[in-house]
């Protein structure tokens, strides 16, 4: 019998190495798996490659990662919110590098990953600073910059409901990434907020298939990050 | 208070106005944070538009009631919004397919600099000490048909946003269509600046000694 289920958010995470690339879904709090992050925390695996959409707030979930001293890079395209204090005083102190790719690149370079395209050209960041050094090719009168693509070892993603197979749905726009980085990841892990028998999920919905997927963890109630943050909460 | 009756120029609500007068019904639009997000209040009785962020929603509602806030439902300045029925939620990756691919007809977008060729500089400063930070606005710039900036005439040091060539990097070249400021409606053509409409109490001479390249009248008032 397939049974992606695992039973805690640590044995989640097991397996997760030193120098790994983990993509880690979400757009501000919205769907960012804030259980499975802390969980990586306590597994302590550094020298991570950390490709996610900001870089936390305050010092809990990703925050309190890149705090943690975790993550050697980021790949990212918002590294400052209004609550990010951590990522800007070690990138201050040089110690921690970004890649800044413009958000829709950023989208676009983890489907490819995910889809067994190597490089794609966009027309996004030419003539600017995020273009240089990069190849670029006229096609039809119009020129574009070519784009990697971005695979991960690992991803850490947050839906609302899954099953043993591993198909997902996710909640209003706490999608964001999720859908694109389970596609480009050799482990993708997953908490959801309730896992139902095979067939309870309509074929007709599923987000995610369940060939995507390969963990699944059940947090019936995941906490708010911003309320942590009001509350001025660390993490360990 | 003291009562002048002499007004200079629009306030961010009229520029507003302006910008949604321009845009037509049935448009598809993403606003940009903070005064683009202002147009969605303006839009004249009769025209519907849907809005995208671009974070994952089309068909983005008005800010919620604060007890009936969704955590998980926020624009792309991360705020809590809702969404209308008939909405529909997306990963990144088909939402910049709408941006990239060109389906968006319309977006408004804030500025630190705008040159006469419509060049846009939105995201950077270029301090060596700032951290950077883009977004979407590369990726709107480049897919988005019509690209509307809607910004201060000038900076809050009293210099002039509308320049001949942008000093900070740029977001887009040769991208911006139209500029609304406090003090006038601007049009970037092939030719140059256009000026298509001034603010109460603005007239040519004032608008040009506040911009930094230069500007044209049109040859007769459009109809």
């Amino acid at each position: 019998m397939i049974n992606k289920i695992v039973k805690s958010a640590a044995e989640a995470v097991n397996g997760i190495h030193d120098g790994a690339t983990v993509m880690i879904g979400g757009f501000g709090e919205a769907g960012s798996p804030i259980e499975l992050i802390h969980a990586l925390i306590d597994y302590g695996a550094k020298d991570l490659t950390v490709v996610s959409n900001n870089t936390g707030s305050g010092h809990v979930g990703l925050a309190a990662l890149i705090e943690n001293k975790q993550v050697a890079k980021t790949i990212c395209s918002f590294p400052r919110t209004a609550n990010s204090k951590v990522f800007p005083e070690l990138y201050h102190a040089g110690e921690i590098e970004l890649e800044l790719v413009p958000q829709g690149t950023l989208a676009e370079r983890i489907r490819a990953g995910g889809a067994g395209i190597p490089a794609f050209y966009t027309p996004a960041s030419l003539n600017t600073p995020l273009a240089e050094g990069k190849e670029s090719r006229v096609i039809k009168n119009q020129e574009y910059v070519l784009e990697y693509a971005i695979k991960a070892d690992f991803a850490l993603v947050k839906a609302e409901t899954g099953d043993r197979y591993g198909n997902l749905l996710y909640h209003a726009t706490a999608r964001n990434f999720g859908p694109i980085m389970c596609t480009a990841s050799k482990v993708a892990i997953v908490q959801v907020k309730k896992i139902v028998e095979p067939g309870q999920i309509d074929p007709e919905t599923v987000v995610t298939p369940g060939i995507f997927v390969q963990k699944v963890i059940e947090i019936n109630n995941p906490v708010d990050e911003s309320q942590l943050v009001e509350e001025e909460m660390s993490y360990p | 208070m003291i009562q002048t009756d002499k007004k200079i120029g629009w306030d961010r609500n009229e520029m507003a106005q302006k910008v949604a007068l321009d845009i037509p019904n049935g448009s598809y639009v993403n606003l940009g944070i903070g005064i683009p997000e202002l147009v969605a209040d303006f839009v004249p009785k009769g025209r519907e538009l849907i809005y995208q962020t671009e974070n994952g929603l089309l068909g983005m509602g008005k800010v919620p009631e604060n007890e009936m806030a969704d955590r998980e439902l926020v624009n792309a300045g991360k705020k809590y919004v809702t969404a209308i029925p008939g909405a529909a939620y997306f990963h990144h990756a088909d939402s910049f397919a709408m941006i990239r691919g060109g389906h968006i007809d319309v977006c408004v977008l804030g500025a630190m600099q705008v040159s006469e060729q419509g060049d846009l500089a939105n995201w950077s400063t270029g301090a060596k000490d700032a951290i950077p930070a883009v977004g979407g606005a590369m990726d709107l710039v480049a897919g988005v048909n019509r690209i509307f900036v809607i910004t201060q005439h000038l900076t809050k040091h009293g210099d002039p946003k509308i320049i001949e060539k942008c000093s900070y990097p740029l977001t887009g070249k040769q991208v911006v269509e139209s500029i609304y400021t406090n003090l006038a409606v601007i049009d970037v053509k092939e030719e140059g600046l256009f000026v298509r409409e001034m603010a109460p109490n603005v007239d040519f001479n004032y608008l040009q000694k506040r911009t930094g390249a230069k500007l044209n009248q049109y040859a007769q008032r459009q109809v």
